[in-house]
């Protein structure tokens, strides 16, 4: 499936862990080029920090839980995972706390990080 | 060049699942090829076979067709998100012992590898929705 010479993929990722199936997506979506050997890196932007939320409890909503599966990223070797340093403080986000090691990024950051993908996925 | 192009959006809302549908013809038509088109999410509502849209309405389904019949363009459903919105093709249908197929033939359904094979392998992957 892989073909040679792969692309990096940026996956980033913009909605809220329990807004929208298109968080669950996006995370899939990384799973996928990790499972096929494809060079991924996610980029947590805007509502999508809210991901990042330690602790998340969604029992009560009868959906699978983010939290969850973002700690097993690392597993998969996806250990390449941004933060919008801006958004992470807007929303007071403990990222020490967070499910997985992530490295915030400034607004210079992030858009040299785009600069250094292939193809950019915007979920 | 060769593009890949992902569709979330669906079908019934807004303008742009219609636009990446003009959008791929605008890529041959300048001498471009698309090595697939995926849909994901709300986007896989595009492959209803089953959707009635108003008459006096730009008609949703018959682009993408044409993509594929004309151009032999690869139309792919993710699968996950294909059962969640009720499109199904025959073998999913008795999978899962629905009365029937809901997808258009020119639609396959298939997995997100396919999605992460589109990016590997082309210059530009272009994304709609989300």
């Amino acid at each position: 499936m892989s073909a040679p010479g792969g692309k990096r993929l940026l996956v980033v990722v913009r909605h809220s862990p329990y807004s929208s199936s298109l968080a669950r997506a996006s995370l899939d979506v990384a799973l996928a080029a990790a499972a096929f050997d494809q060079p991924v890196s996610l980029l947590f932007v805007g509502d999508g920090v809210l991901q990042l939320q330690s602790g998340q409890d969604c029992d009560a909503l009868g959906v699978k839980n983010l939290g969850r599966l973002l700690a097993s990223l690392p597993l998969y070797d996806i250990e390449q995972v941004f933060v919008d340093a801006e958004a992470a403080q807007h929303y007071r986000l403990d990222l020490a706390a967070a499910p997985l090691p992530t490295r915030a990024l400034d607004r210079d950051a992030m858009a040299e990080l785009i600069r250094t993908h292939d193809h950019l996925l915007g979920f | 060049m060769i593009y890949s192009l992902l569709v979330m959006s669906s079908p019934a809302s807004g303008q742009c699942a219609l636009t990446a549908a003009r959008f791929a013809r605008g890529v041959l038509e300048r001498g471009h090829s698309i090595r697939r088109i995926f849909f994901l999410d709300a986007g896989t509502g595009n492959g209803s076979a089953t959707a009635i849209f108003p008459q006096d309405e730009t008609d949703r389904l018959q682009p993408w067709v044409d993509l594929a019949e004309q151009h032999s363009v690869e139309l792919i459903l993710c699968i996950a998100s294909a059962l969640k919105y009720g499109m199904l093709d025959g073998t999913e249908a008795r999978r899962h012992e629905k009365s029937a197929a809901t997808i258009h033939p020119a639609f396959t359904i298939s997995g997100l590898g396919q999605l992460v094979d589109a990016a590997a392998s082309v210059d530009r992957l272009v994304t709609f929705g989300g």
